[in-house]
């Protein structure tokens, strides 16, 4: 009876805890997206869209920096899709033999999880060091260069889920290899492939440290060439300020790039209903 | 109207576009594959001259000091390593706990909505980490956390001496509880979908002999996904090494040794990002570089071990079904 009675103490004490630990993680959850409401929503003007970055004490917006943020990642994103897309190909029609497969899926885990600091200052010695300027392009490269392995790792487990008779009927019908994945494997892991460039997308936008060493930051709009304005620059550089009004444009700036982020997870998430984990 | 060809040229003309396509998606494999070798070969070069300057010494140095020209990155390794053992001391229990909610105890409907919830952790940019950390978690933790804890713990030999020192809100431990929040929804994923893959069988059995869940969780579905737990453990553990943002917010940015818990450290991802576009210096930025080279080594080989690990479950798994 007694050890009857200790097991069952022992069970609902650990499932309690697990209880906690599950309100431990939402209470966090619900605290900073209370805080970024609170704080960001005071802020939200039409003038956060349409003035530039001020200086210290005087009005001013975003506009510049939600610019460059969205040139950017769109740049990043258009080179790094297609790199990825293929490579993800190759991984999941070509590689079920020999070393190059396993060898690039393996490097491509890694390098979906390794800390984007160290991307930025690769960009930094490979790219910003040569030219002698920051720019919006090294930016945009060392955004691509996060894209890629997430493209990479969702359009190759999409394409896995395209049914093996589909490919078979193509071939059958006679259809050369390269039109069997481009009009049937590709097609059919559509939605997938879109769902792994809209989380790119959203990994890329809250993205503050590879872009410290490449794009830097910019009072102004500028072009590619020029070192560019972008808002998590911006928002780690006024956060970090002792001024009152910079700090309520970095919250406004926080509240619309977390808006913008969340939601597009949860758009790609619901985009495929089993979505690949990362 | 193009000109009839022969079947043959017609399938010639197909061979080579295949070949043409083939060998287009290879070369971008292999450019993932060639991208790592790059970033390992460009950080060496850019490193190249603290490393000749300062060799081995360099890991061990203490010295931070950019007037001097005297570089040491002992601080910010110690700082890097000791905010990702707080941040798993605190996220494995936790996520441990999440994983088993998320498999064993919530009502089916809930299960969706809740992993969503969870994942969203993850999908929250680390600026806001950040900000929320210094503005709201920071001021709230000196004012009501602190001088508990460091009153509750002054007498325990060793352990007191952790919690000791001025309540400021950031330091080494906020960084650390910080990064455990960022971390746990890497690892609670992973630990759900491994748990997920027991088979309802061995469950079942033990159930049938009378096991509660808590014992069927520990002793059944535990050792049977060992490797895979312990494989998110780490994944957890390289996000962790490398977070940057938050921890810079946070951490407090000071190169000095730290006695307790509460003071100010900083890590590799912070020194980076606080000095390496105002380094002056061949020098400096070299140490910056080498700083960069020696965290992505080491997040390199937490995350293949992640990887190792995981790869052989995946692999147990399939010649048991």
């Amino acid at each position: 009876m007694n050890l009857y009675f200790r097991r069952r103490l022992v069970n609902t004490l650990s499932l309690t805890l697990s209880l906690a630990a599950m309100a431990f993680g939402l209470f966090w959850l619900l605290w900073i997206l209370y805080t970024l409401l609170k704080n960001g929503l005071g802020g939200l003007s039409l003038s956060l869209f349409t003035q530039s970055t001020p200086a210290p004490g005087s009005p001013g917006g975003l506009a510049n920096a939600i610019l460059g943020s969205l040139t950017m990642a769109g740049a990043g994103t258009l080179i790094g899709t297609p790199i990825g897309i293929l490579a993800g190909t190759y991984l999941a029609e070509f590689g079920e033999r020999g070393w190059l497969a396993p060898a690039t899926r393996f490097i491509n885990d890694i390098l979906l999880s390794a800390p984007s600091i160290v991307i930025g200052l690769f960009i930094y010695e490979a790219y910003v060091r040569h030219v002698g300027h920051f720019s919006g392009w090294a930016g945009a490269l060392a955004l691509s260069l996060l894209v890629i392995p997430v493209v990479v790792r969702t359009t190759e487990n999409m394409l896995k889920l395209v049914p093996n008779t589909m490919r078979e009927a193509a071939y059958a019908l006679g259809a050369p290899q390269w039109k069997m994945v481009l009009s049937i494997s590709l097609r059919a892991a559509k939605a997938g492939v879109l769902t792994g460039v809209l989380l790119a997308v959203a990994r890329i936008l809250g993205e503050t440290a590879p872009l410290l060493f490449t794009a830097l930051n910019n009072q102004f709009y500028s072009n590619m060439n020029q070192p560019m304005a972008n808002l998590p620059v911006v928002i780690f550089q006024y956060a970090m300020s002792p001024y009152e009004d910079w700090h309520a444009l970095a919250w406004a700036g926080s509240l619309l790039i977390g808006v913008f982020v969340l939601g597009l997870n949860i758009v790609a998430r619901a985009l495929v209903r089993n979505p690949s984990q990362h | 109207m193009t000109p009839p060809q022969s079947q043959e040229q017609r399938l010639k003309r197909q061979r080579v576009q295949d070949r043409l396509f083939r060998g287009s998606t290879q070369f971008f494999a292999f450019l993932v594959l060639a991208l790592l070798a790059g970033i390992i070969i460009s950080l060496f070069i850019g490193a190249m001259p603290a490393i000749k300057h300062f060799g081995l010494g360099f890991i061990t140095g203490t010295d931070w000091n950019p007037v001097t020209e005297q570089f040491g990155g002992w601080n910010s390794i110690t700082g890097t390593l000791l905010s990702s053992f707080i941040a798993l001391l605190i996220g494995v229990p936790v996520s441990f706990g999440i994983a088993i909610f998320l498999t064993e105890l919530s009502p089916v409907w809930l299960r969706r909505p809740l992993g969503m919830a969870i994942e969203l952790l993850a999908g929250v940019p680390s600026i806001i980490y950040g900000m929320w950390g210094l503005f709201v978690f920071a001021p709230w933790f000196a004012d009501n956390i602190q001088p508990t804890l460091a009153e509750a713990t002054v007498n325990i030999p060793l352990i007191g001496a952790l919690f000791q020192g001025p309540p400021m809100g950031i330091g080494m431990f906020t960084a650390g509880l910080i990064l455990s929040i960022m971390v746990i929804p890497f690892i609670a994923s992973v630990m759900r979908d491994v748990f997920e893959i027991v088979p309802a069988m061995l469950k079942e059995s033990a159930y049938g002999l009378g096991c509660t869940t808590w014992e069927v969780v520990w002793n059944v579905v535990l050792p049977y996904t060992k490797n895979g737990v312990i494989g998110g453990v780490m994944l957890g553990l390289g996000r962790a090494l490398g977070e940057t943002m938050a921890v810079t917010f946070v951490i407090g940015n000071a190169h000095s040794g730290i006695s307790s818990l509460f003071d100010p450290a900083t890590s590799i991802a912070a020194t980076l990002a606080n000095e390496f576009t105002e380094a002056t210096g061949e020098l400096h930025t070299a140490s910056l570089i080498e700083l960069g080279m020696l965290l992505f080594v080491i997040t390199f080989v937490v995350l293949s071990l992640s990887k190792l690990l995981l790869l052989r479950l995946e692999k147990s798994e399939g010649s048991n079904t």
